[in-house]
This record gives C-alpha cells, sequence and structure tokens, in this order.
C-alpha cells in the first residue's frame, strides 16, 4: 500500500458544538480502489466525520487534503463538483419531485441548452436498473417507500462522475436482494478506481465488504486496521469500550396460549388496507411476540399501519381485549392501549426542534389532554428515568433531540410510547440504524416488555432478529399474511426460504 | 454576559431601545411622561395606546404561524367587526347606552370567531393551504363589511364606545390594558396548560404530532378561532377610534404588519417555535418607528422608503449569519485564535 497515496485524507478532523467536541483530532485516509469502513456506536461522531469531509460541516480544526492536495469545501455541492458523492443517513430528497428529478437534481440533462426530461427519465430509469430497481422514474419520491427512497439516493450519488462514494448507513432499510445488488455495484466502482467510505451497523455487511475498518468512540479515534486482520469480537470491543450485553433468553409463551384466540389482546380478521395488506389475519396473545417477515414492499408496514388506526381500513375488524374497535386515528388507538413505532423515525418520528423531555413526553401529554399539562418537576422525571432506562446518550433533558445521534433519537421514540403503558407495542424496524450493543439493549427490552406482560409487534428486515424476539413470526407476501410459524420452528434460511418464495408457487 | 448575549430576545430589544434612544436624542420630550387628571400622556403612552390593534392582531398571527399557517384575512375580520357593532349601535334607539354597547361587541367578536372558525375549517379540515384559505376571506371580508353598514360609513356618537380607544383606566389608556390582558391570558394559557407544547409539535412535525396521538387538527383550527377574535377586538378598537366603521380603510395591510412583528420578535414563519413576549417587543418595534417617522418629521412621500430601509436594517443585524458573525467578532476579542469556520463567517458578513 506504501506507494499508493490516499486519495483523501483528513488530518487532525475537530468538531465542536458548543463546549463538546463530537469529533476530536481524528485522521482518517482513504485510498482509491478501497471499501473502507467506519465503525462506531451511536453518537461516535461517524456521521460528523462524513459532513467535515463534504463540507456539510464546519471543521473547527484540521484538515482536507483531497489527491494531495489541500481543499476546503464550504458546501456539499462543492464536494460534490470534486468527484465527492455522499448519500447522508438522512435521506436529503425531495419528496414532491418525482424520481428522474430527484437523481439528476442540481445537473438536469440538458440537450441544446434546455433541461430534457426524456433524456432525464432514461437516464435515471438506466442507473436505477443497474440497481436492480424497476420504477417508473416519473412517479414522486414521496409516493415509495423508505427504502426505495434509499435506493434512489444512492443512484443520485452513483450517477455522477464519482472519485469518492460516501454511503452513510446506506442499507439500513433495504432488504437482503438489494443489498445484494448495491454490493455489486460497490464492487463495479472498487474495480474502477473509486474509493468508498461505508458506514453500517451491520458487521455482517462490513466484513463482507470492506478492506479496511477506521473505528472511532465518543468522537475519538481508536485506529485503523485491516478487515482480515481484526476478529469480530474484537472489533465490538474497540467500539463499545466494554463486552456487549449478553443476549437475554426470552420465557416463551406456550403455543397453545398463543394459539387459542380467546386469550387475544389484539385480534385482527380480514383486515385491508388500499395498496396495502389484503385479508390478514392477526392473533396477539398477552405477553406475545409477534414478529413480522417479508420483502421490501410486502406490506410489513401497511398491516401496521392498519392494526394501529393509521391508515383507514377498508375491510376488516379489530378487536382489542374482547371489543371490537373501529380504529379512526392514532389518537383513537393509543386510548385503546396500541401504539405505533414509524419505521421513518425522521418524517413521521421525532419533532426535531422539540426537546428531548418534550419529545419524551409528547404522546402521554397528548393523551391526557390540553388542559391537564404534567408538571415541570414531573416531566423531567420521567424523562430523565426513561433516558437512564435506555441509555439514551448524551442524558441531556434539554437538548433538540434533532441533534442526537440516530440511534438515540430511536431510543428517545421508543421513550415516548413506553412512556404511555401501551398493552400492545407494534414497532416498525425499530432497531434501524442502531449500533450492534444498543440493538441487544433493544431486543432485551422487548422480551423483557413481553415478559411483563406487554404484547408487541415487531417489523424487521433482519430475519435474525425477527426470530430472535419473535415467539411466532408472520411472514407476508403481496401483502397478504402467508403463514404465521413459531419462530423455535424456524432457522434463518427457512424463513428466508418462506419470505422470498416467489408469487407463482401460490397458484 | 453571553447568556444575555445569545437569548432570542437580546437583539429585538436593543433594536428597540436603540429606535427610542435617536428619538430621545433628536427631541428629549420624546421620552417625557406627563400626569394629566390622574391619567398619563406623552408620545411613549401614545405609542402604548395606538399600538394596541396591532399586538392584538399579532398575537394570534403568533399562534397561527407556530401552526405553520398564516392569517391573511385579519385586516378584512377588524373590518367585519367594526361594522357589525356600529350597525347595532347605530340602529339602536340610544347610541349612549352601555348595554346597547355591550352587545354589539359581543355580536362583533362572535360573528369574528365564526370568520376564525371559517378560515381554520378551510385549513384543518379541507386541507386548503392556509395562504390560499385566509386570502378568501381577506378578499370577500371588506365586501361583507360594506353590506353590513350598507356601502356607507357608518358613524356613531356613543360614550362608551368611543372610551374603548380613548379611555382611560388607572391612569393608562383603556386600549392598552386590553392588550395587556391579552398578552397575560396568552402567555398563561401557554404556560398554565400543555397548549405551548402541542401548537409548536404540530408546526414542527404535523405527521409525527398525528402519529404521537396530538389532536392537531383541533389545535390548529382552534389558532385561527384565537387569531379571529383578537381581529375582531382589534376591528373594535379601530372603530372607536375613528367612532365609524370604514370597511375600506379598517384594517388595511395590518396582517403584513402583523407578520413582521411576529418575525422581528424571533418566530419563524416555518412554523414551530414562537416566542409571545417576542411579537411584543416586535409590535413595539414597529409602532416605535411609524410614530419616529411622524415625530422626527419625516415627509409623508419619504416615510415609507425610510421605514422600509429601517425595518431592512433590523431584520438583518438580527439574521442568524450576522448574529453569528457579530458571535465571532466579539469571541476573537475575548481570546486569540478563532477557528477557520468562524472566519469565513465573518467575511460572508
Ligand atoms: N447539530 C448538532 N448539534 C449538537 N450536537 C450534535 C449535532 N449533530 C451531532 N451532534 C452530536 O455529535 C455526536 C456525534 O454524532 P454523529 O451523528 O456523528 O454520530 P454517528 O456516529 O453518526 O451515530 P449514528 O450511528 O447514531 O448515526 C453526537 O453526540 C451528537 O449528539
Ligand atoms: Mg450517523
Amino acid at each position: 500500500m506504501d506507494e499508493v497515496r490516499p486519495l483523501l485524507e483528513l488530518t487532525g478532523a475537530t468538531v465542536r458544538f458548543g463546549a463538546d467536541a463530537a469529533l476530536d483530532r481524528v485522521d482518517f485516509r482513504l485510498y482509491p480502489g478501497e471499501v473502507h469502513s467506519l465503525m462506531g456506536e451511536n453518537g461516535a461522531g461517524k456521521s460528523t466525520l462524513i459532513k467535515a469531509i463534504t463540507g456539510a460541516l464546519a471543521m473547527d480544526e484540521g484538515e482536507l487534503r483531497l489527491a494531495g492536495e489541500r481543499v476546503s469545501f464550504a458546501t456539499p455541492h462543492e464536494a460534490q463538483a470534486s468527484g465527492i458523492s455522499t448519500v447522508y443517513q438522512e435521506i436529503e430528497l425531495l419528496p414532491n419531485l418525482s424520481v428522474a428529478e430527484n437523481v439528476f437534481l442540481g445537473r438536469e440533462p440538458r440537450r441544446g441548452g434546455v433541461v430534457s426530461r426524456r433524456l432525464m427519465r432514461e437516464r435515471a430509469a438506466a442507473v436505477l436498473e443497474d440497481l436492480g430497481l424497476t420504477l417508473d422514474p416519473a412517479s414522486l419520491l414521496g409516493t415509495h417507500s423508505v427504502a426505495v427512497q434509499q435506493l434512489v439516493a444512492i443512484a443520485r450519488a452513483i450517477s455522477a462522475d464519482v472519485r469518492v462514494l460516501v454511503l452513510d448507513e446506506p442499507t439500513s432499510s433495504l432488504d437482503l436482494d438489494e443489498v445484494a445488488e448495491l454490493f455489486r455495484v460497490i464492487r463495479e466502482l472498487k474495480a474502477r478506481g473509486v474509493a468508498i467510505l461505508f458506514v453500517s451497523h451491520f458487521l455482517d455487511q462490513v466484513y463482507e465488504l470492506a478492506d479496511r475498518i477506521t473505528v472511532l468512540r465518543d468522537g475519538e479515534l481508536v485506529g485503523e486496521y485491516l478487515t482480515g486482520e481484526l476478529l469480530r469480537i474484537d472489533l465490538v470491543q474497540k467500539m463499545l469500550g466494554r463486552e456487549i450485553g449478553e443476549v437475554r433468553a426470552r420465557g416463551r409463551v406456550s403455543e397453545d396460549d398463543a394459539e387459542d384466540g380467546s386469550a387475544a389482546v389484539l385480534r385482527a380478521r380480514g383486515v385491508s388496507v388500499a395498496h396495502g395488506v389484503a385479508g390478514a389475519d392477526v392473533d396477539l396473545a398477552e405477553g406475545e411476540v409477534l414478529g413480522v417477515a417479508g420483502l421490501l414492499g410486502s406490506g410489513r408496514t401497511s398491516l401496521a399501519h392498519a392494526l394501529t388506526g393509521v391508515a383507514h381500513l377498508e375491510s376488516g375488524v379489530i378487536r382489542i381485549e374482547s371489543t371490537d374497535a373501529r380504529l379512526d386515528s392514532p389518537r383513537h388507538a393509543i386510548s385503546l392501549g396500541v401504539v405505533y413505532s414509524s419505521e421513518n423515525r425522521r418524517r413521521d418520528g421525532i419533532v426535531a426542534e422539540l426537546s428531548v423531555v418534550d419529545n419524551i413526553t409528547l404522546a402521554l401529554q397528548s393523551e391526557r389532554g390540553v388542559f391537564r399539562r404534567i408538571p415541570p418537576a414531573r416531566r423531567r422525571e420521567l424523562a430523565a428515568s426513561w433516558v437512564d432506562a435506555l441509555d439514551i446518550r448524551p442524558p441531556d433533558l434539554d437538548r433538540p433531540v434533532g441533534t442526537l445521534s440516530g440511534g438515540n433519537q430511536q431510543k428517545v421514540l421508543l421513550a415516548r410510547l413506553l412512556a404511555l403503558s401501551p398493552r400492545v407495542l407494534v414497532l416498525d424496524e425499530p432497531t434501524r440504524g442502531i449500533d450492534v450493543g444498543a440493538k441487544v439493549e433493544i431486543q432485551n427490552l422487548v422480551s423483557e416488555l413481553a415478559d411483563n406482560g406487554m404484547s408487541v409487534v415487531f417489523i424487521s428486515a433482519e430475519l435474525e432478529e425477527v426470530l430472535r424476539v419473535g415467539d411466532r413470526v408472520a411472514v407476508m407476501r403481496d401483502g397478504r399474511i402467508v403463514e404465521t410459524v413459531a419462530a423455535a420452528d424456524l432457522t434463518t434460511d427457512s424463513l428466508l426460504a418462506l419470505v422470498a418464495q416467489p408469487g407463482e408457487g401460490e397458484d | 454576559m453571553t447568556a444575555v448575549y445569545k437569548h432570542r430576545l437580546f437583539w429585538p430589544i436593543v433594536s428597540l431601545i436603540t429606535l427610542i434612544a435617536i428619538n430621545a436624542i433628536a427631541r428629549p420630550q420624546f421620552i417625557k411622561i406627563t400626569m394629566r387628571d390622574g391619567e398619563l400622556y406623552g408620545p411613549l403612552i401614545s405609542i402604548l395606546r395606538e399600538s394596541a390593534p396591532l399586538m392584538l392582531v399579532a398575537l394570534g398571527m403568533t399562534i397561527v404561524i407556530a401552526t405553520r399557517g398564516i392569517d391573511l384575512s385579519v385586516g378584512a375580520t377588524m373590518a367585519v367587526s367594526g361594522a357589525v357593532a356600529l350597525t347595532i349601535i347605530d340602529g339602536s334607539g340610544d347610541p349612549g347606552n352601555l348595554g346597547t354597547v355591550l352587545t354589539a361587541c359581543v355580536v362583533a367578536l362572535l360573528v369574528s370567531l365564526v370568520l376564525g372558525a371559517w378560515n381554520g375549517f378551510l385549513v384543518s379540515v379541507v386541507g386548503i393551504q392556509p395562504i390560499i384559505a385566509t386570502l378568501v376571506l381577506m378578499l370577500a371580508g371588506r365586501g361583507v363589511a360594506l353590506l353590513i353598514t350598507g356601502g356607507f360609513i357608518t358613524t356613531v356618537n356613543s360614550e362608551p364606545f368611543a372610551f374603548i380607544a380613548s379611555g382611560y383606566l388607572v391612569a393608562l389608556p383603556f386600549a392598552f390594558l386590553i392588550g395587556v390582558v391579552a398578552i397575560v391570558v396568552m402567555s398563561l394559557v401557554e404556560r398554565r396548560t400543555a397548549l405551548g407544547v402541542l401548537t409548536e409539535a404540530v408546526g414542527i412535525n404535523p405527521e409525527a404530532s398525528r402519529l404521537a396521538g396530538v389532536r392537531s387538527r383541533s389545535i390548529i383550527w382552534g389558532a385561527y378561532m384565537v387569531s379571529g377574535v383578537l381581529a375582531g377586538v382589534a376591528g373594535l378598537i379601530y372603530a372607536s377610534n375613528i367612532r365609524a366603521a370604514d370597511a375600506n380603510a379598517a384594517g388595511v395591510f395590518i396582517e403584513l404588519y402583523a407578520i413582521l412583528a411576529v418575525v422581528l420578535g424571533g418566530t419563524s414563519l416555518n412554523g414551530g417555535k414562537f416566542s409571545i413576549a417576542g411579537t411584543v417587543v416586535g409590535v413595539l418595534i414597529i409602532q416605535t418607528l411609524e410614530s419616529s417617522i411622524l415625530f422626527l418629521g419625516v415627509s409623508s412621500a419619504q416615510s415609507p422608503v425610510f421605514f422600509g430601509f429601517v425595518v431592512a436594517l433590523v431584520v438583518v443585524v438580527q439574521s442568524p449569519r450576522m448574529r453569528e458573525g457579530l458571535a465571532a467578532l466579539s469571541g476573537r476579542m475575548r481570546s486569540r485564535g478563532p477557528g477557520a469556520r468562524n472566519d469565513d463567517k465573518v467575511e460572508v458578513a
């Protein structure tokens, strides 16, 4: 490696927010033709380092060299012009524009000086095709799922002339197939000499793809390692600075209990939502965790919406604790003890500019009503107890939630819902973007809640996780629940086979 | 020092004090307050009295803007409110009767409430964009007021009604006290109930709020109703001041001044975080500026330009860019060795 010079070199990078440093004198280098993974817990400073490179954030100290020359980008746009393409962790696209417009925003293909929409659509379709995605480039971006939006963001990044490709958790909402397509594209780019910075909390993906790994902890550099020379267990140890928590054993609900509809806390029959789920039956017993597995677009999120009053039911009935409920709003569902946590935490979850206290107490306060304000001291006490219980970092109650790292925002959302002491918790991708340590914590938390009698619907694209947490697993395909199987009878492979079975098999 | 400096009201208050100081230096009697028959008089007292209609309208506007909305119909609502009140007083046999005047005011405010509710309905239930929804009433409202007064400028001679704008209570102008009551009530509601934080949540992220069970629809609807009623009160003060209902002149452009006051007070037009105290300061800045134009003898031809220039100046001084620049500058004076980042900002500023 010595004769090759780094394409991108960051030295002594420091970024401060107020008094605390999110990044403290970190060195980082990226060689052409390599995939380099940046690893660290939630809040370690990965996204901050990326933003410092692309000019989205100004560095307080440190310098950046691109191909040996000192550069400093005032805006991400300048970085883009120098060949650094970035997919940020929080998708920054415009939902009210078309897919094609999003892919080419700011560099629309022209013909004779005039923006050519046709050319734009054709090229967008080609790039998306390359990622294994066929969809109408003229459709509005906002009408697609988070996963598709994530792929569009990636298409946008690779459609430019790229020398350095920066991907901040690009796979957090993708399924195995899409990940495979993405990896194929990344390998192609790598073979062309593109330098790739890849951030992910999925160790499997990192070990599959990365040549080298740089570890950050609390904004400081721990070290740079060759992937082949770093054992997983050591990597985790370096990231967390401690051993990973034990996976908690679940006191599983006995099968008879779960099957016996009479004990159901929540029971849905023939539930349908337009363009989402059709005729779904769900039985959820007290203290049971029902995992939901399915591919992209299989209707997982629609099912969650149907059960929690978020979406309007076209047909079907939902019965909560032996009374029929026509859920007409999330508020109504909450009043019956059924709460929902969205997969899209930024858009449908956090209230970014409000503080941690305000966010945690938001749902509880609205449930009590406007005029029965929770006294400030009580609010803080409540929020502090959840910050402590879920280990939200930094434990600063007054910080706007938008400035927390992704994983910690997720925990704040969970705290908001748990503060309602719900009977049924519907979690849509609750561990998306959460680091290995916190992921185990959240899985354990779910198990613990279930052991204490809470019923949980747990949706995740990660099959291992669904199996680990779920008592039973509902397998979804094309908007239908095709099977519900006891988790004990499944392996990751057999579940994958069920989930991915092609539609023809049903005929 | 730094804490005061960073407070969101720091710059608005500095602007206000500067304006008053400039006036006082130009003509010292500007800050003179005299007591006559137990009532206070002086340019500053006049500013407080005259600011009342704008104060009320801007308070309502603050809440509406916090929900990500805007209410362009406030001026028209003022016109309708004045028209209703004066038509009732005029039509009664006894304009000087306190009961008649009270009835007229209550009916006018109820009508204003209905107008606000109409706006709120269009925005929160039908889902029309606020600027369009309230534009409807902004354009149609004055027509309604003209219908009510039969196309005339209704004038009345009613002692109790005139009291609203020109009366005094405990040495202070009654109109000013109405404004104070509105400020106090709104601050109390914001502090003592959860309405403040829930309104902010709805303004910042409506969908997340809905999923968290917040009654977004009621909150938005309520905001327009509050705005309607406050505009109604402002309309009464305006009509009382000129002792007439002039549908074409009442509250003309007040929606723009109200929006300006809200922004000067540090509330973002993007909705969310709002500051009632900020709006109060914003209103006082605008009213002081208007008075200084008269007081300093700026010719009427030049006064719009003068007004615009000063407002531009105040807005620029308060802009985040400028503030960061100033903060960086003062940081540099305190300690050597500024970061590269601050350097850039100073250049921009
Ligand atoms: N705008 C901001 N204001 C204040 N603090 C911030 C801001 N943005 C980030 N931080 C802080 O900087 C630290 C690093 O955050 P960063 O987003 O880089 O973490 P991360 O490693 O990307 O985490 P994750 O895995 O959760 O995405 C965190 O403590 C975060 O709270
Ligand atoms: Mg990050």
